[in-house]
Formats: structure tokens, sequence, C-alpha cells
């Protein structure tokens, strides 16, 4: 593993955010995405190597969804550029991506379920000729062609074990055989680089394994791989590289291991302090709590008398310099007042 | 039942789809005015663990005892809550708010105040104040539309409905997502102020530090069932707590 991992090159490539590397297949610069007030995402540069395969993690809520969305034109950033093979995306929409050899699959798969397997296999090669309105009508111009797709399809369906379902429905597949079918229609477009949100999602276990292996026999085939994947045992099973997001932005980057060992990583996922400390609040509220569990039964709002209540909490940290919203914090000023001590009811 | 319990759920067993089971025999202890987490990695069955206590989705096997305190004349009941419906729940003194879209957008704040009194009409000016008391911010707010809210206040809302019908147990899903840092910790503190008048908490969150620090104690879900607990300042600070988040990527942290 260690030799095949420095033929791969990754040795020279640092691992911070945005580090460059080698031989980029893709490479996206200044990609900003606003939903309302809320940034989805926000990478500054980020470069993907050719012929390796890079997790994409993070969170729940990171942006790796909406990233991918922007890389492959479902979506249009607010701002940025990125490019496929030296080429910029800049407007590209998905089917001119997908041309160009960069085909992604989704998380819920988009497998024509009224179609057979088959069928939905041959609609993933892309420059048919039978495309066309009056070539279509002459079945001898695209004959040889489609019986060429045919063959191809029929390959990958016996590679991805699903040759048994070829004349079934899609519809009629468990979660998991659409996922390979979904992974095997993307090839039929001979891709140089295929993007996979989440593929392992809603697999069961059994075929998780055959499904690795698939993967990581697309990096033996030459063919770039950037996947999204929330189970951490894949990532670190198959990936050469982690590039990790939160809050939109790519907070690190590294081989699985370095990524294990990221403070910043753990941070995103188990939730940071902020900065800001909780402790008084929490140590006032737990102390009334306490006081009232010494006092005898259960006693809810109603019974409470109105003294008792803590002081209201400022809604805005004081001392920090991020004031989010303008509306200050009103309310009852919290304790250590200086007004004139005791007297009240 | 134990005695100096308010809530006992053991061996729960529910799921979305026939035949799958998300939570594979999940166990849950609520003493009375305690505040209880509820961490883990994605997918771990945390909301549904929740959904389930509450009623919103079937419990396929377990039990959940809820003990009901005597009122005048009438002695103290344990009542097995698992095949109740939510509507029944709230009855009992149990009161939900859920993850997302929690509030009535199109209404005043007040007036979803009101829907959440909604078994209790006669009684909903006396309760919007003993919840003003808690949240000043909604006696202000009393009338603006609360689409028209901050994230943070909205939350803010939907946790004041819940204290509308004077829950005794009060379950919380995921209160601090989708907002931003200062507001989660907001979110945090109110938890602890709720529950300082007395009313016991169970909180499923996905800022699991933050959970930590704040909650008395904790379970941490894996794949549908209870992997640890214990007190939040024990679990804050175990590494087997991080290893479950970040898989074996985390290994070299734990040798």
């Amino acid at each position: 593993m260690a030799d095949a991992r420095s033929a791969l090159g990754i040795e020279g490539i640092v691992s911070e955010p945005g580090s460059r590397k080698p031989d980029p297949v893709l490479m996206a610069d200044g990609i900003t995405r606003h939903f309302g007030g809320v940034t989805a995402v926000d990478v500054s540069h980020v470069e993907f190597q050719r012929g390796q395969i890079t997790a994409l993690i993070g969170p729940n809520g990171a942006g790796k969804t909406t990233f991918f969305n922007l890389l492959t034109g479902f979506d249009k950033p607010n701002t940025g550029t990125w490019e496929f093979n030296g080429k910029s995306l800049v407007g590209v929409p998905p089917h001119r991506v997908s041309r160009m050899g960069m085909v992604r699959t989704f998380q819920l798969t988009k497998s024509l379920t009224k179609l057979t397997v088959i069928e939905n296999m041959r609609l993933g090669a892309s420059g048919q000729r039978g495309e066309k309105f009056l070539p279509a009508l002459v079945r001898s111009m695209w004959s040889k062609q489609e019986d060429e797709i045919t063959e191809r399809a029929d390959e990958l369906l016996q590679r991805f074990k699903l040759d048994h379902m070829r004349d079934e429905f899609a519809g009629s597949l468990s979660g998991g055989q659409r996922k390979l079918l979904e992974m095997a229609r993307a090839l039929m477009s001979a891709p140089e680089l295929i993007m996979l949100d989440e593929p392992m999602a809603g697999v069961n276990p059994a075929l998780t394994q055959s499904l690795l292996g698939h993967v990581k026999s697309l990096r033996e085939d030459g063919m770039s791989v950037v996947f999204v994947e929330h189970d951490m045992d894949v990532v670190h099973d198959i990936s050469d590289w982690v590039v990790v997001m939160a809050e939109g932005r790519v907070i690190a980057e590294g081989t699985p291991t370095d990524i294990g060992r990221n403070q910043d990583v753990i941070d995103a996922y188990l939730g940071t302090h902020h900065g800001q400390d909780l402790h008084p609040e929490i140590a006032k509220a737990t102390a009334a709590r306490d006081e009232l569990l010494a006092a005898g039964d259960d006693v809810d709002i109603a019974d409470l008398p109105h003294s008792e209540l803590p002081t209201e909490v400022p809604a805005e940290p004081t001392d920090e310099e991020s004031s989010p919203d303008g509306d200050a914090a009103d309310g009852a000023p919290s304790d250590g007042a200086p007004s004139d001590g005791e007297d009240t009811p | 039942m134990r005695d100096d319990l308010l809530l006992e759920a053991r061996g729960i067993v529910a799921g979305y789809v026939p035949e799958v089971d998300i939570l594979g025999g999940c166990d849950i202890d609520l003493h009375p005015a305690e505040l209880v987490g509820i961490i883990g990695p994605n997918g771990a069955g945390k909301s549904t663990l929740l959904k389930s206590l509450f009623g919103l989705i079937p419990v396929r096997s377990g039990t959940v005892e809820l003990r009901i305190p005597g009122t005048d004349g009438e002695p103290e009941q344990v009542v097995d809550i698992a095949q109740r419906k939510a509507h029944e729940l709230v009855k009992l003194g149990v009161g939900f708010v859920p993850q997302t879209e929690n509030v009535f957008a199109t209404l005043t704040v007040k007036e979803n105040m009101e829907m959440g009194a909604f078994l209790a009409p006669s009684k909903v000016e006396e309760r919007f104040q003993n919840v003003v008391e808690l949240f000043p911010r909604l006696g202000e707010r009393a009338s603006q539309q609360a689409g028209s809210l901050s994230g943070g206040e909205r939350q803010m809302v939907a946790m004041g409905r819940a204290l509308m019908m004077d829950p005794r147990v009060l379950l919380l899903d995921e209160p601090s997502d989708g907002l931003s840092p200062a507001f989660q910790d907001d979110v945090f503190v109110n938890c602890r102020r709720i529950n300082s008048v007395g009313v016991s908490i169970i909180m499923v969150e996905q800022n699991a530090r933050r959970c930590l620090q704040v909650a008395d104690r904790a379970y941490v879900l894996d794949q549908g069932t209870n992997a640890y607990t214990g007190t939040g300042q024990e679990l804050l600070h175990d590494p087997k707590v991080i290893e479950l988040y970040l898989g074996t990527l985390a290994r070299g942290l734990i040798d």
C-alpha cells in the first residue's frame, strides 16, 4: 500500500487546505454560494490530483453536496472559477460537463424506474446518432452504434454483477443495486473523472465491500475519483487523499492518517467551543435547578415564583468582536449590577 | 421501573421501513429535573430514538415508562407510553420540539404560543406569561410573524410553544441545528434555563461537545445502540467518543 501511494505522488503534497497538486484534474478558485443570508460554500482554493481517489468529508451541513453541484454544473455559484483538465467550466451546463469527461452520481439515485436496467445503461452513453430526429427514423443509421453501446453496457453490468437483472425494471432493484447501476451508468460515457455523492449510503453491509472494490478498480483503470462519504471506515479504506469541509470552507487536507490526527477536523465533527465560555450561565442555571431539587418535589414553571428565575442571558457574547447582527443584548443585565443591593421584592 | 426515575426506556427497537430497524434496542433513563444529552455520529439513530419516545414512529419492541406524579387525591402512577400517540403524550406532560420547520411561520409569535396550548385554551394567558418570564424576547415579539424572526428566535418560539403545556419532560431534537455559533450558545444556555425551573430534558445534539458541556449525563449512540454513557464531563474527555465520530480515521489518537 505504501509504495502504491508513493507511486501516486502523494509524498510531495503538503497536508494543508488548498495545497497544490502536481497534476490537478480539477481545480476551483474563490467559489462562493449563498442561499439567502447563509453562505453554504466558500472555498478559496482546492485542487484534486489526477489518478487519485479523493474523499470529500465533513459534518452535516458542511456544504459538500452543494459544492459537488456547483462543480458539476447542477447549480451556479455566486462567485468563482473552476476548471477541469485546464478548461474552464464556468457556465457550462451539466450535460456538457459530462461530455467533457467529468461525470457524477447522486446520493439519491436517479435511475429511471420504468425503464429496464439495460435501457438505463444505454442512456448513459453520449453522442448517440439516433438522438437526432431524422437519423432516428432510419434504423440502419444507428443500429450498429447501438449494438456497440449494448455490448459495452453488458460488459459493465457483468463487472458490477447486475447482468442477471439486465431486463428487469430499474424500479425493482434494491437500494444497493441502484447504487451499482448509478455507478455503472456513469461509466458508459467513459469519463476521466467520476464524482460519487455518497456511494455507500443506504447500501447494505454485504454489498459495501464489493462497491468499495469497484471504486478502487476505477482508479486502477486510470480514472480519477472524487467522492463524498460519511462512513469514516470507507474513507480510511479507499482514499488516497482527504479534503475536509466545514461550514462551507475547506478546513483541512491530507492523507487519511493525517486527517485523523487533525485537531480542526475533530473540532468540526464534535463541535467547537467557539471561544466563548458558557460555564457561568450554565453553572448559574444548574445551581438554580439543584436548589429546586433540594427543595423537594417536582416543580414546573407555573408553580415557580418569579424571583427564582435566573436572570436573562445577554443575547450576544459581549467580549467578542463578532456581533452577528445589530440588535444588542436587551433584557435584564446579568448579575453583578452595581445597583443598591438587596431590597428587591 | 426504578423509583428514582421519571422516564425509563428499555430495549427500544424502531424504524421507518418495515423490516429495517434503525434502533436495535436502546435504553434511556431520565431523572427528575435532569438534562440528558444524546449524541452520536450521523445515522446513529439519535433523532429516531427521540421520535420513538414521543410516539411519532411506532416502537416495535421495548418499553417506555413515564412516572406521573400524584396530584391532590390521585396517587402517583407509572404509565407505559411506548404505544401512545403524540397528542396523548402532550396531555401526560411530555413536550417535543422538532428539528426543523418547527414554528408556524405565517402565524405570530403569540399565535404560535396559543397553538402550543391547544389542549388547554383557558390557560393561554397565564402560561404565555410564564414563557415570557423565561424568554422575555418572545414578549417583545409577540405580534411579529414567526417566519420573520432570526433562526435563534425561532428556536425560542418552538421551545416556548412546547412549554405552553407545562411539560414535565421536554424532548429537543437538535436545537442548535442551522444556527450560527453565537446563537447556538444561546440555545444551550436556554436549555439549561428551562431545566432550571424543574423541567427534565432529553436533548439530541449534533454539536457533541457543547451538548456534553451542558448536560448532566449523556448517551452516545452508535448504529442504533447505546455505545457509551456517562456524565457530560466524563464523555467530553473520552477519546473513545472521538473515535466513534471519526472511525478508523482516528485510530492514531487512541493508541
